[in-house]
């Protein structure tokens, strides 16, 4: 209102109150001009994430629905939700759910662990760090596969250092509790620095006057570990954990290599690619993709609400 | 006197040069022995000794005289460049953006983008393998580079606009002073500035696309588009009874090159691309 009332006031007083306008309406221009550019940049990707993911997830939850088995094309129908039902009574999905969540939960825990030592060696060693820091990255990068496959060479029965080393008598990988022991020791071995790098960034954010301070004031190592650290580097911890779990969850390559499902040792990625891959049935595979998808969505729920993860990218830094 | 020692001296030096070599023995010792099974002759390749006794390259001749292997090698370059080629430029455009201009929808973006990097993949499976068959793109290039270029984009998008965040902006002001437009600005001061931030996302894409393995073996049938780590999964030896753990050996050993020489060469590139994509991202 007032502003208004002043700015009829100037335009009043003001010789040249067109330059003003004018200039108002080149900001204005510029502003959708900006806006122009940030959606026609933005597009392109948009476009190719929706149609990729968007559209066939609903394909998806329309197929689940149906029954549909490509070996018998012709009994193609709507069923509802029996095809959930079939799954959820199912004893080997069960299974499967109970084989991915155990090995989600205890190698992320591993992990946590093993990444924190590795970000703390990284970020702290004074001698060759380059070298360390190179080194590390190897599981990271390595393929997965490949990963697999040395590990599953390793533990093969004669061909194996680490079974002759270790169990030179009996087949590991048959049985199904070793197997999944060697399938978590493969997953753990190849994500672990992954990790480290995500809390060697929580870790560069820690004051080292803060651990100076602590340490004056006769905090311990393990103390100014736990009091000082910790707290700090939390919301980094949390993002490398929300990371982790869903990525786990998804656990399939070296299940794939190291055991394919042997022994009940399928997990839940698996028993979807063997119902849709070998055995054609689309209606039972694309239920168990959104039973998968919903499995995700309520972890990453629970991380963001209960443990309040902040989700990186939605917060606040981009505005800065 | 610990405690002093503990900050300095040669006896911290010696105690992280402990922990310096239980890294690298950690990192290495499963690469090792995968090289060491690719150089094992046939006769010695189960006798489970770390170091083989007795060498030889027969493996790699047999994997690279043989066209299921070369065909899959094609695949898994072609494919991963043209891939990451494209998933940088796109990502780059939105970065950018991301972090630089205001639009509605922005938020909306950074969210689906991130879903998207949570996403299941296997959940994609089953409506991308019917779809695919549908367009004639199953068992095709694009088939597994639509996928790719998909799940590769959140990566880009966050690593690019934590980047991006850090280039010196007065810059692009100053281009626009003198009168350049946004797209002018962008394409003559800022990208040439961004260069290297591009080029490290371009490494983290192609190490993801190099490195699938679920859409590669559900959306591909023959050899005609089966990347490396799909067809491993399929190699038997010359004859089918003959054992193919060397020449698997050997063409995993071939498919950790690059990424090998990626790590020696641009360590520093990578560590930064993913710590900052963590934290601000």
């Amino acid at each position: 209102m007032s502003h208004t009332a002043d700015a009829g006031a100037e335009a009043a007083q003001d010789p040249a109150p067109d330059a003003e306008k004018g200039k108002r309406k080149a900001v204005s221009e510029g502003k959708r001009a900006e806006r122009k550019l940030g959606l026609l940049l933005c597009a392109p990707a948009a476009l190719v994430m929706i149609a990729v993911t968007g559209y066939p997830i609903f394909y998806s939850l329309w197929l689940s629905l149906q029954r549909y088995d490509l070996r018998f094309p012709d009994q193609r129908e709507f069923i509802g939700l029996e095809n959930y039902i079939t799954v959820l009574t199912n004893s080997y999905w069960w299974t499967s759910f109970g084989v991915t969540s155990l090995i989600t939960v205890v190698s992320v825990v591993i992990e946590l662990v093993l990444g924190m030592a590795l970000a703390l060696i990284m970020h702290r060693t004074i001698v060759a760090r380059g070298l360390v820091r190179t080194v590390a990255l190897i599981p990271y990068g390595i393929v997965t596969v490949v990963a697999a496959f040395s590990w599953r060479y390793a533990w093969t029965k004669d061909t194996g250092y680490l079974a002759a080393l270790l169990a030179p008598e009996s087949d590991l990988l048959t049985q199904r509790v070793p197997a999944l022991a060697i399938i978590t020791l493969a997953e753990v071995w190849k994500t672990v620095p992954f990790m480290a790098l995500l809390l060697m960034a929580g870790l560069a954010l820690v004051p080292d006057d803060l651990l100076k301070a602590a340490s004056m004031d006769g905090a311990s190592a393990w103390q100014r570990f736990t009091k000082v650290m910790i707290p700090v580097m939390k919301p980094a911890i949390l993002v490398a954990l929300l990371f982790r779990t869903l990525d786990a969850f998804r656990i399939f390559d070296n299940i794939f290599v190291l055991t394919n499902g042997a022994q009940q040792t399928g997990s839940v990625s698996m028993q979807t690619y063997n119902n849709l891959i070998k055995g054609l049935n689309l209606g039972i595979g694309s239920t168990m993709s959104v039973l998968i998808f919903l499995a995700v969505a309520v972890i990453a729920f629970i991380f963001i609400k209960v443990f309040g993860t902040s989700a990186p990218g939605s917060d606040n830094g981009g505005k800065r | 006197m610990a405690v002093i020692g503990a900050t300095s001296g040669t006896g911290a030096k010696a105690r992280w040069a402990v922990l310096d070599v239980i890294v690298v023995v950690y990192a290495l010792v499963p690469v090792l022995w995968i090289v060491s099974l690719s150089f094992k002759t046939k006769e010695t390749i189960a006798d489970g000794n770390f170091i083989p006794r007795s060498w030889t390259l027969q493996n790699y001749k047999d994997i690279f005289t043989t066209n299921e292997f070369l065909r899959a090698l094609f695949n898994s370059i072609g494919i991963a460049l043209i891939a990451t080629a494209i998933a940088v430029v796109l990502g780059t455009m939105a970065a950018y953006a991301i972090a630089r201009l205001d639009f509605p929808g922005k938020q909306a973006l950074v969210g689906v983008s991130l879903l998207i990097a949570m996403f299941p993949q296997v959940s994609l499976v089953s409506p991308l393998f019917e779809m695919e068959r549908s367009l004639g793109l199953f068992d095709t290039w694009p088939g597994l580079i639509l996928p790719y270029i998909t799940f590769a984009l959140p990566l880009a998008i966050y690593t690019l606009s934590a980047f991006f965040r850090e280039i010196p902006w007065e810059l692009e002001k100053a281009a626009k002073m003198d009168g350049a437009t946004p797209a002018q600005a962008f394409r003559r001061v800022i990208a040439p500035l961004a260069a290297p931030g591009v080029f490290t996302t371009a490494i983290l894409v192609f190490i993801f696309c190099w490195n699938d393995f679920l859409f590669a073996i559900s959306l591909t049938s023959t050899e005609a588009s089966r990347t490396v780590p799909a067809a491993l999964s399929f190699f038997t030896g010359s004859s089918q009874f003959e054992d193919p753990t060397g020449t698997i050996s050997a063409a995993a050993v071939v498919i950790t090159i690059p990424i090998i020489l990626f790590v020696l060469f641009f360590q520093r590139r990578i560590v930064a691309g993913l710590t900052s994509g963590a934290v601000k991202g």
